[in-house]
């Protein structure tokens, strides 16, 4: 009984593994789009995002499956009831990923090259997601913490893009839409900033079986 | 809050066979505490002990020191008797005496000397209601209470443990003999009682521990692994037998 309830629990987490990777992807796309304006890219990640409403989809079956079949307990409980809330915070990072996409076919070409905070932001989410699934997969509570902290650096950026708009406007106030995507665009990494954060905490709970203090 | 039953560095021999070891354990009134772990881990031996069942038992040494409500149980002016009227055992398959069910109940407090007829009515109303079986065999009381059902047969045994008023309800596997309909009546029933009684179950239905009970006791070699509010044991155990035993990883 114990081998068929490990072997299940050992696809969930090659499932979480995969969905995270293609949470990782479409934020690198939708970057990538942003940066040098190239609209296929853009449209990829939009494909990309059912694909990741599928995964939740699949992974949440699966925890049903499991809480019904097996009635776990403690760890197993823990992992379980974790995953069910990570892939939430996954299928929103997709969703703002989607979201960045989005505006970036509405930009007529027109790219960020010239910002160079919100390619660093980018890449600072970016590792955020893949080191808060990369310590679920290796159960590490100190790359979780790590994560957590990585978020004021985000949140950081996002003041500083802030100031950069207002500065924009200032200069050349009839490039509002212009400033104002830029503005969303920075928010939804914000917003990623903050789902990495909760799964980093999920994984904390999963192994400790404590929550980070709020 | 004190406990009602205190266990400190208990240990017990059959013979040169050691089946407890240094158990500590204190019991808190009006809660329901389960005993859990693999065949022969010592809960049941440990469960028997709190109402001196083993006694009876040639060859049992017990060491160290058990108190219910501050006296040492195995003290040489404690009448055992008195004792089992306070610590009552309802046991794994229903038992009931081949007589009617009216006699089934009347039979602990007849042996504690009640005879008049209305209190006895009386006791053997409010047991058979305690143990929410009363509806169903208020107009049959009179019939050999080996004609009732498995389910019935275990509620007539509790009403039978509750007629002589004890404060604790020692209970073996009470529904691993019974269907899951008749167990869940049980499991509520337990659940009921723990208003008025203090209640300790062996059971190896571990979802059982985790609806029923309030405390949690791991047993495992003869030892108390660990013993912490049911929650915590089945949410975040604190030794990792525990967690292996109740994940089923072995045991």
């Amino acid at each position: 009984m114990r081998n068929r309830f490990d072997e299940q629990l050992f696809e969930l987490n090659r499932e979480i593994i995969e969905m995270g990777a293609m949470c990782e992807e479409a934020i690198a796309l939708a970057s990538k789009a942003l940066m040098t304006g190239d609209l296929e890219l853009a449209y990829r990640v939009k494909a990309n995002g059912s694909g990741i409403d599928q995964m939740e989809r699949d992974i949440e079956g699966r925890c049903m499956k499991l809480l019904l079949h097996q009635q776990p307990v403690a760890g197993d409980l823990r992992l379980i009831s974790a995953a069910l809330k990570m892939i939430t915070d996954m299928e929103r990072i997709g969703d703002q990923a989607e979201d960045i996409a989005e505006i970036v076919t509405f930009l007529d070409g027109r790219t960020m090259e010239d910002v160079n905070l919100i390619e660093e932001m980018a890449r600072e989410t970016i590792q955020m997601v893949t080191s808060s699934v990369d310590a679920f997969v290796k159960k590490d509570v100190n790359l979780a913490y790590k994560v957590i902290a990585r978020d004021d650096v985000v949140d950081d950026y996002f003041s500083k893009i802030k100031s950069s708009i207002l500065n924009i406007i200032a200069e050349n106030s009839s490039d509002g839409e212009f400033v104002l995507d830029l503005l969303m665009i920075s928010k939804y990494f914000e917003r990623i900033g903050d789902h990495a954060t909760n799964i980093a905490e999920w994984v904390i709970y999963s192994v400790t079986g404590t929550h980070k203090e709020v | 809050m004190s406990s009602i039953i205190s266990v400190k560095d208990m240990c017990l021999w059959y013979g040169e066979h050691q089946a407890l070891k240094n158990v500590n354990i204190e019991i808190m009134p009006k809660s329901i505490t389960a005993f859990i772990g693999p065949s022969g881990c010592g809960k049941s031996t440990f469960l028997k002990t709190l109402n001196r069942m083993n006694d009876l038992i040639p060859g049992v040494k017990i060491t160290g020191d058990v108190r219910y409500e501050g006296t040492d149980i195995f003290a040489k002016e404690v009448d055992v008797n008195n004792l089992r009227k306070e610590i009552g055992m309802v046991f794994q398959k229903p038992n009931p005496f081949p007589m009617s069910i009216y006699d089934n109940v009347a039979y602990g407090p007849r042996t504690h000397g009640i005879t008049n007829k209305v209190k006895l009515d009386e006791i053997v109303e409010r047991a058979l209601r305690d143990a929410a079986i009363w509806d169903e065999v208020k107009d049959r009381l009179k019939k050999n209470a080996l004609g009732m059902s498995g389910g019935q047969q275990q509620r007539l045994c509790i009403a039978r443990a509750l007629a002589v008023q004890p404060k604790v309800l020692l209970m073996d596997e009470p529904t691993s003999a019974l269907d899951p309909i008749s167990t869940s009546r049980i499991e509520e029933l337990v659940m009921e009682l723990k208003e008025n009684y203090t209640i300790v179950m062996v059971t190896h239905n571990m979802q059982q521990a985790v609806r029923v009970s309030d405390y949690t006791a791991f047993f495992l070699l003869g030892e108390l692994v660990e013993f912490d509010k049911t929650d915590n044991i089945f949410s975040t155990p604190g030794d990792k037998r525990t967690e292996d035993y109740i994940t089923g990883r072995f045991g």
